[in-house]
């Protein structure tokens, strides 16, 4: 099933010198686990605005082209009936966190939809706790560190169980043991409950194992669209500047080098294996 | 360049960020700050160019003692990007944003000019120059926000978190940019989590965990020791891991970065590389 179809989006920022997206064309469908990555510039933050409708129902401009979410047309919904369905980790956590207390700003998007009190508690201590952040229920978000600000919004976001749970850099002020214990968390949303996962990363080294599906994006277009180790593999990433994992690299380095492995890497458990069978070739 | 002497720091909320905390950072280093989140790295570099003041202990930059000086004076001295541009970007466009600090310094306008132009230059800015710091990317404030210290030339440069938002080819601009740095006996201070990053530049790598400084050393003797790495909360470099496995096999398993384990793999393959 699709969950989410662009066609031809085209969009300028109001007041903004150039396109941000230029004819994008993606479909992702339910399941999959999407990382989105590409220049810095290159439109991937404006693409997840568009898929809860932030763009261009909040930032203004006009957005050609049409996008379903859930088979809803975005263009046709409240930013607050999206948000039902496409949850939206922002890039800073501090401008998504506004309460006194972690777990009131956990339970901000669930009292909006008017939830029933005992099940916003549920879903605040799942949330807290998938996130590893019960210990800062009662802290003030301002003043924690940028990685537990991050958690607290991962948990906001997670509370209300969207379909589509859309990530911009969501481990980014994380160390990289937490950072992939968010990744562990989102893989585990989406393995175990079948949220769709849009993630914008850089750190593919971290990011590419749990995801099927890469999307790069380069100058507000898309540029390449796949599996993994073809995107990864393909000589437009690399131009581009793409941060291949280096298990991919390493293997790319090797072939012209002329030592010939067989198959592409993309983790360090494929990379470890792939060199064992060449190393004990002779 | 910096001494850090036996340095602790209480904030006021009562949370010990720093617990005698001492360390020696010299003229011309390139420092990665490493370790888990809240073990105390910001506080510690924010005391470098007097934002935070120590509750017990002392620090010298370049002979002086920051509590005897103000701010502004150390700012001179040590430029300092934060994690967040927004923290630090204030002005209508991008030029005046870089200019700003020259303009407080008190250069000239034709040396401002010069510089802004340079600094814009050299991170790939020129395009936004009348933009609106506001309307551009995470990435791209970053750059901003660098842009802005690197155009008053302090002596030491501290950048906490420089790579985050930053894509492969802007890391590498900015790798280099740093070995330029320190070619010009600049002291040079990163906090990072970017493993990647580190094992690429191969800098100095002080560990940190809990308020306290766990070690010291090269990125090849911290990144590949499984015990610290554990104990500061980061993870080995992929190379490091995947060489881990190959062990074995007779591969060495102190290799952080791909042109060693390239080397490695070909001498052991006996082909020429």
């Amino acid at each position: 099933m699709t969950v989410i179809e662009a066609k031809g989006l085209t969009y300028t920022y109001p007041g903004g010198t150039r396109r941000a997206l230029e004819d994008v064309s993606i479909t992702i469908e339910k399941g999959e686990f999407v990382i989105l990555t590409g220049p810095s510039g290159c439109g991937k933050t404006t693409l997840c605005r568009c898929l809860n409708g932030l763009v261009p129902n909040f930032y203004g401009g006009k957005l050609e082209g049409e996008i379903l979410v859930t088979g809803l047309k975005v263009s046709e919904h409240q930013i607050y009936e999206l948000a039902r369905h496409v949850g939206l980790v922002f890039q800073n956590p501090e401008n998504q966190l506004f309460a006194l207390f972690v777990e009131k700003d956990v339970a901000f998007g669930l009292e909006n939809l008017g939830v029933p009190r005992d099940e916003i508690r549920k879903r605040v201590d799942w949330a807290l706790q998938m996130t590893n952040i019960e210990n800062l229920r009662e802290r003030a978000p301002h003043e924690l560190s940028g990685g537990q600000q991050q958690r607290v919004a991962i948990a906001c976001v997670l509370a209300m169980q969207p379909d589509v749970m859309v990530l911009d850099e969501p481990t980014s002020f994380l160390d990289p043991l937490g950072a992939q214990q968010i990744f562990d968390v989102i893989s585990r949303l989406n393995k175990e409950l079948g949220i769709t996962v849009v993630m914008v990363e850089h750190r593919l080294d971290l990011a590419s194992r749990y995801s099927n599906h890469v999307v790069v994006m380069d100058k507000g277009k898309v540029v390449l669209d796949g599996e993994p180790k073809d995107v990864f593999s393909s000589e437009a990433a690399r131009l581009i500047g793409v941060g291949i994992p280096k298990a991919t690299r390493l293997s790319q380095v090797l072939e012209m080098s002329g030592v010939r492995l067989g198959r592409v890497p993309v983790t360090s458990e494929e990379a470890s294996q792939v060199l064992k069978e060449v190393l004990s070739r002779d | 360049m910096i001494e850090v002497k036996g340095v602790s720091f209480t904030y006021p909320n009562g949370v010990e960020a720093l617990r005698e905390v001492s360390l020696t950072i010299h003229d011309g280093e390139f420092v990665a700050i490493m370790g888990q989140n809240g073990a105390g790295k910001t506080t510690l570099v924010k005391q470098f160019n007097g934002l935070l003041k120590p509750t017990r202990g002392e620090i010298f930059v370049d002979g002086v003692n920051t509590r005897k000086v103000s701010v502004a004076t150390l700012a001179r001295k040590v430029g300092f990007v934060f994690q967040n541009p927004d923290h630090q970007l204030f002005c209508e466009t991008v030029e005046d944003e870089v200019a700003f600090a020259l303009r407080n310094f008190g250069f000239e306008e034709s040396t401002i000019k010069k510089r802004v132009a340079w600094a814009l230059n050299l991170l790939d800015l020129t395009e936004y120059r009348e933009t609106s710091p506001f309307m551009l990317s995470g990435g791209e404030r970053k750059r901003v926000a660098l842009a802005s210290v690197l155009a008053w030339n302090p002596k030491v440069v501290v950048l906490d978190e420089p790579t985050i938002g930053q894509d492969h080819k802007q890391k590498e601009k900015l790798r280099q940019f740093i070995v330029q740095l320190i070619a010009q006996r600049k002291t040079v201070i990163i906090v990072t989590h970017d493993v990647e990053f580190v094992a690429e530049c191969n800098s100095h790598v002080v560990l940190m965990a809990q308020g306290k400084i766990v070690a010291k050393g090269s990125a090849k003797q911290m990144l590949t020791n499984s015990a610290l790495v554990t104990q500061a909360s980061i993870v080995s470099p992929q190379i490091t891991q995947i060489f881990l496995e190959l062990a074995d096999l007779g591969m060495p398993i102190d290799l952080i970065n791909i042109h060693e384990a390239r080397e490695a793999l070909l001498n052991f393959l006996e082909v020429d590389s």
